[in-house]
């Protein structure tokens, strides 16, 4: 049931970011600047963590739930160290997935040659 | 100078060049395409032994140069001019390959137009008396094109339907003085014009006005009617820009549907090869005049041909500012014999 509802939750994601790069001019960088803002007012608002609650992972791995981290760590760290927490916060919440960016990217990108499109 | 400007934009050249020999390369995908029979050399990968897909472009271009001085029978050294462009910032392609070639070279940024823009000023140099014989050439590569204009393809990025497909080819004409044919007897030079069209995906609508305005231009300054032609070939407006080009056309007077066709639109087969709205870029006019254009001439099925390259004027800097495409177009007229019609 759990996988059920991440792949619901994702792919409601998906086919919302499908919809804008088709029915709109916007460029994919700006589809991806949008998500990632997106995830943090509805967090802010207190609204992604419904979607979190409900689709997990579906919620958590699309690009607004990099906001959404970005979002809760931001406030977690208001609680804990006051407003320097702010701006500690959020990228101290995210830290894991921008690591894992960097690394598997310099990773990938030691291993493989791009290619083409075919 | 009397007699050699026809027009505004004009020139007939009173000692006609010769297209004396040709050469045309490209790259895996636009060797699985409908014209694929017309190209010298396929490539089986479009690295071309490279690191990257700049340094495979520029070598493209550098040895396209060379076949086609080797296939004149002449050599390096009395070749006179190099003509040439290309896409990349400050056109390296080109340059690169001229700092092997060691060519007195021109460098010329027209875009897309850049194989007719580059026979227009060989052909104008061979008529002054300037040089006995000139190449011009250009080049283009998907995956350089895509990373200078849009996105690096390790983004992934995906294309919306009006976009075309950067041809991976690179082609090159040796113009000389003295030849036997098809001879390059008028050019005509575009202007720039903008109609306001904002999408980088959609340049084949931004540059149909820019070749309607130019083959008008043609056809009035040297009082030809299209049918004078049996070809009159767009450089890359794809399937959108044809359309648009065919319709603007009618609206100025002139039925050109009978003889008109695009290079872009016949390089890829769309429905097969996924390639949208068609093949662009300035490897897309340069391996079909250098392949399909060249030897149908040499084969007698073509006489007469308007190779009307276009070029859309942006940077990705200007695209970013939010500002239109201008866009330019540049006619050759290519003729097998001289000295008949108008």
């Amino acid at each position: 049931m759990n996988y059920l509802k991440a792949f619901i939750t994702g792919g409601a994601l998906c086919v919302i970011g499908q919809l804008l790069m088709d029915h709109t001019k916007l460029t994919p960088s700006r589809v991806l600047v949008i998500f990632v803002t997106a995830g943090v007012i509805l967090q802010g608002l207190g609204i992604y963590q419904i979607l979190v609650d409900f689709g997990g992972a579906g919620a958590t791995t699309p690009l607004t739930g990099f906001g959404y981290s970005l979002a809760e760590g931001a406030m977690k760290g208001v609680k804990e160290a006051g407003i320097l927490g702010a701006f500690t916060g959020g990228l101290k919440a995210a830290a894991g997935g921008i690591a894992g960016a960097i690394f598997f990217g310099y990773i990938m990108a030691l291993l493989f040659n791009p290619k083409s499109k075919k | 100078m009397p007699g050699k400007r026809l027009g505004k934009q004009t020139l007939r050249l009173s000692s006609p060049p010769s297209m004396i020999s040709n050469a045309s390369i490209v790259g895996p995908k636009e060797g699985e395409g409908p014209l694929a029979i017309y190209f010298d050399q396929v490539l089986k990968d479009d690295y071309f032994g490279e690191e990257s897909w700049e340094k495979a472009e520029s070598k493209m271009l550098k040895e396209v140069v060379k076949n086609a001085i080797k296939s004149s029978g002449r050599s390096n050294t009395n070749i006179n001019f190099m003509f040439a462009g290309d896409l990349l910032n400050q056109i390296v392609s080109s340059s690169f390959a001229a700092r092997e070639l060691q060519i007195p070279f021109v460098g010329l940024y027209g875009a897309c137009s850049t194989m007719a823009e580059s026979i227009c000023m060989g052909s104008i140099m061979l008529d002054g008396g300037f040089a006995d014989a000139v190449v011009c050439a250009t080049s283009s590569h998907f995956s350089s094109a895509e990373r200078q204009y849009r996105f690096p393809l390790e983004q992934g990025v995906q294309r919306p339907p009006v976009a075309q497909w950067t041809v991976t080819g690179a082609g090159a004409a040796v113009l000389a003085e003295a030849g036997n044919g098809p001879y390059i007897t008028h050019v005509t030079i575009g202007k720039v014009l903008d109609f306001g069209v904002k999408d980088a995906n959609n340049m084949g609508a931004a540059m149909a006005p820019a070749a309607v305005d130019t083959i008008t231009a043609h056809l009035n300054e040297t009082g030809r009617s299209p049918l004078y032609y049996d070809l009159i070939i767009t450089g890359d407006l794809g399937n959108i820009g044809k359309a648009i080009t065919l319709d603007m056309m009618q609206k100025e007077g002139f039925e050109i549907d009978k003889v008109y066709n695009d290079c872009g639109s016949m390089i890829f087969d769309g429905a097969k090869q996924d390639t949208y709205a068609g093949g662009s870029g300035c490897g897309c006019s340069a391996v079909v005049l250098n392949g399909y254009i060249a030897k149908e001439i040499k084969k007698g099925n073509l006489n007469r041909v308007l190779l009307v390259a276009t070029g859309a004027l942006l940077s990705p800097i200007t695209t970013w500012q939010g500002e239109s495409i201008p866009s330019i177009a540049h006619a050759v007229a290519i003729e097998k014999t001289i000295g008949e019609g108008a």
